[in-house]
């Protein structure tokens, strides 16, 4: 993703979103068997090499997991996880160059524009294929300055003192059963130290992709910004259609120590026979400033609320959310907001647009815990739906401990209508492109918010699914 | 041979209730055409069934541009053909900015044949000529970055539309009651400038133009060649600018009177109208 910005020629429309929709034929190094089992995950530990803590911390998640119930909530949920194969290793070594990679896979990632995006606007890059890194790159004045981006694995290997102090403390597998599944089975997810008061200039991407049927990818990322640092993250995620269902169950954890700012924007365009259910939270302090950029368009159902903790005056949380669901796919996302102390600052923004009998929910907590004076909160939710057979939701949760706070929420569900096509088809616009318009409209005031690479990009994915060929 | 747009003994429903009983019009470019008559006796059913929204049903007769019936053919085509409707209450579309929603419009209009996804007309031969189109109707610049008609007075909005109008450079205009709910300054502004654009040649003809006004104002600057007078569904009487200016002095009591039968279909639809909100 990301780069290629070429229209797609009108008549191969169903070619162009399929350019995700590809299988890379690979000689995998490794395959887990099928299913889920204490072996299974202490298998996973020795291959990694992992130390006894983190061999002992999969034990335990796997124990919560499997005394965990499925969530009663949310979506639908029909996984059978002994159906799933939960580690497959795609080569046995980590590129430097696209060159070290495996020809096959770097034709994969080529095909997705990742080299070329690197070239042009990225500070550094780490490319998922299936459940290990493949390929890892990070500026060299950045790595001088001390800032650490590599592969979670490596991670635990070469910082192990580091990790282990934050490693499952912001969501500890206790948090919810795909937390626990995921701190189970993690393979792979992006490690980050960013050095007190560096700031990095430019985006650090990660892209991560599923080839094989009947996969599970469980990548874990934390994400370390020290006092006075600055960084943006990036992440992408597609996988080719199968027949049957792959899950992607991520854990995200970051740390925004005072007065430094996070940046996190995931384009997820997943194919439509994945369940996507990540957890995905930060801890923000004095006077930091965390933000959350969710665009989800792919994946057969995706659970998923990025959530920021503000635990010090002043700290900030915003999070900004498109969800776009066609047929057969709900995405069922929203955000968190936890004011711990007083002065915080909360911004939540979605909009999700249903089309073609998809279905798009919000859900969302505000809560302000008691002592937390003087903070304030807005939330806005829009809806846009584009035919009748398409349905939205909103659940707002507010929780408000305290009296002297500020908390606004406003929601609105609208639908395109007859006049708006008809003045905009006066105009000559065809009906496709007036509704295209209106949509782009509805989700400008998100768009404007993203660098121009990526607003490109997630305004080139959205006319794409107009076009109606995602099925 | 100066094209016409005639519009033949016009049957339209909306939702299944008439709304207009046979309406005669014949326009031909260069001329210019007053349509008055009270509230509710149809006058902007028929402008929106000329521009063809797809709530307004033909039941009967013809509305055909050099002779081709287009009663059949959807907005997008219309307009392509050259037919071009200014809303009296256009709809705002948030998000998308006056530049990038009329170079779109203007690049389908001008080239009817392009395809989604083809080449727009180049920005800065547009940029160009929509600055040169907004200084002429004294429009700040700032007005192409703003949201189509997203909170506009209703003087921006009219102006708006008038802008569009100058960009698309149609075959025939209707105008919807483009003076209502504007100052005499801002009517003044509007009347001339829809003169000029009126004027302006394409393949060497003007523009046909269809003035749907309650007010002597708008037709200062743009005095009609035939006056329409439109109760109860139907055009009653047509004459010259002495009609204009006796309905807008007299009131319509000598035509409903003259007309009883018309009188009493617009009596009909006042009252449906007051439940269903439909004219």
């Amino acid at each position: 993703m990301a780069t290629d910005l070429a229209p797609a020629p009108a008549s191969d429309a169903l070619g162009e979103i399929n350019k995700y929709n590809f299988v890379t034929q690979t000689h995998g190094i490794f395959k887990a068997q099928r299913g889920i089992n204490s072996q299974i995950v202490a298998e996973i530990s020795e291959m990694k090499r992992e130390p006894k803590w983190m061999r002992d911390f999969r034990l335990r998640s796997l124990k919560i997991f499997e005394s965990k119930p499925m969530p009663r909530w949310g979506g639908d949920i029909g996984i059978n996880f002994q159906d799933i194969f939960y580690y497959l290793k795609p080569t046995d070594h980590q590129g430097k160059t696209w060159d070290d990679v495996p020809a096959e896979i770097k034709d994969t990632f080529d095909k997705l524009g990742i080299p070329e995006a690197e070239k042009k606007y990225l500070a550094g890059v780490k490319a998922q294929f299936e459940s290990e890194v493949v390929y890892g790159s990070l500026q060299e004045d950045l790595a001088k300055k001390g800032v650490i981006f590599t592969d979670t694995d490596t991670a635990v290997r070469e910082h192990g003192d580091l990790v282990r102090e934050y490693f499952g403390t912001i969501i500890p597998p206790e948090d919810n059963k795909f937390a626990a599944l995921n701190s189970a089975v993690w393979s792979g997810g992006s490690f980050i130290y960013v050095p007190k008061g560096v700031k990095i200039e430019f985006p650090l991407q990660a892209y991560f992709r599923i080839n094989a049927e009947q996969m599970g990818q469980f990548e874990r990322t934390l994400i370390l910004v020290d006092e006075g640092a600055e960084v943006h993250y990036v992440e992408g995620c597609t996988a080719p259609m199968y027949t049957t269902e792959s899950l992607h169950s991520a854990v995200v954890e970051v740390v925004v120590r005072r007065g430094a700012r996070c940046r996190y924007t995931t384009i997820q365009n997943w194919a439509n026979n994945i369940y996507n259910l990540v957890t995905k939270r930060a801890v923000a302090y004095g006077d930091s400033l965390m933000e959350w950029i969710d665009g989800n368009l792919g994946s057969r159902l995706t659970m998923k609320y990025p959530a920021v903790y503000m635990m010090e005056p002043g700290a900030r949380g915003e999070i900004l959310s498109i969800a776009f669901s066609s047929k057969g796919q709900h995405q069922d996302a929203g955000a968190k907001v936890v004011h711990c102390a007083p002065h915080t600052k909360s911004r939540i923004i979605s909009k999700s647009i249903s089309k073609n009998g998809g279905r798009s929910s919000y859900r969302g907590l505000c809560k302000v815990q008691d002592g937390a004076v003087g903070s304030k909160s807005s939330v806005v939710c829009d809806a846009l739906i584009l035919d009748p057979q398409s349905r939205s939701d909103t659940y707002p949760y507010i929780e408000v401990e305290e009296q002297d706070v500020q908390v606004e929420h406003e929601a609105s569900v609208s639908r395109i209508g007859e006049e708006q096509l008809f003045y905009l088809q006066s105009r000559g616009l065809t009906g496709a492109e007036a509704s295209s318009m209106i949509v782009s409209g509805f989700i400008e005031p998100l768009i404007k918010e993203l660098p121009m690479e990526y607003a490109v990009e997630m305004n080139r994915l959205i006319e794409l699914q107009m076009e109606g060929s995602v099925g | 041979m100066t094209e016409t747009l005639k519009i033949k003994n016009l049957h339209v429903s909306v939702e299944g209730k008439p709304i207009l009983h046979g309406v005669n019009m014949t326009i031909r470019r260069g001329e210019t055409h007053a349509l008055m008559g009270p509230n509710g006796s149809g006058k902007s059913t028929l402008a929106s069934a000329i521009m063809g929204h797809p709530s307004f049903e033909v039941t009967e007769g013809s509305i055909e541009l050099n002779g081709q019936d287009v009663s059949e053919w959807d907005a997008t085509e219309r307009a392509r053909a050259g037919i071009f409707l200014a809303f009296q209450r256009p709809m705002a579309i948030p998000g998308v900015k006056m530049a990038d929603f009329l170079r779109h419009a203007t690049t389908n209009v001008r080239n009817p044949e392009r395809k989604e996804g083809e080449q727009l007309i180049p920005m800065r031969e547009f940029r160009k000529e929509l600055k040169d189109k907004m200084s002429q109707l004294r429009m700040d610049e700032e007005f192409a970055r703003r949201y189509v008609n997203d909170g506009f007075s209703g003087g921006e909005m009219k102006r708006a539309e008038i802008l569009q109008m100058a960009m698309l450079r149609p075959k025939f205009a209707i105008l919807d009651e483009t003076d209502s709910g504007l100052d005499v300054d801002a009517v003044k502004l509007a009347s001339q400038s829809i003169a000029q654009i009126g004027r302006e040649q394409l393949g060497g003809e003007q523009m046909g133009i269809l003035i749907i006004t309650h007010h002597d104002k708008l037709l200062d600057n743009n005095t009609p060649d035939f006056t329409h007078v439109m109760l109860g569904g139907r055009i009653v009487e047509t004459g010259g600018v002495e009609l204009a200016r006796e309905l807008y002095t007299e009131g319509y009591d000598r035509i409903r009177a003259a007309h009883p039968e018309d009188a009493a279909v617009e009596q009909e639809m006042a009252a449906n109208t007051a439940t269903s909100g439909v004219a």
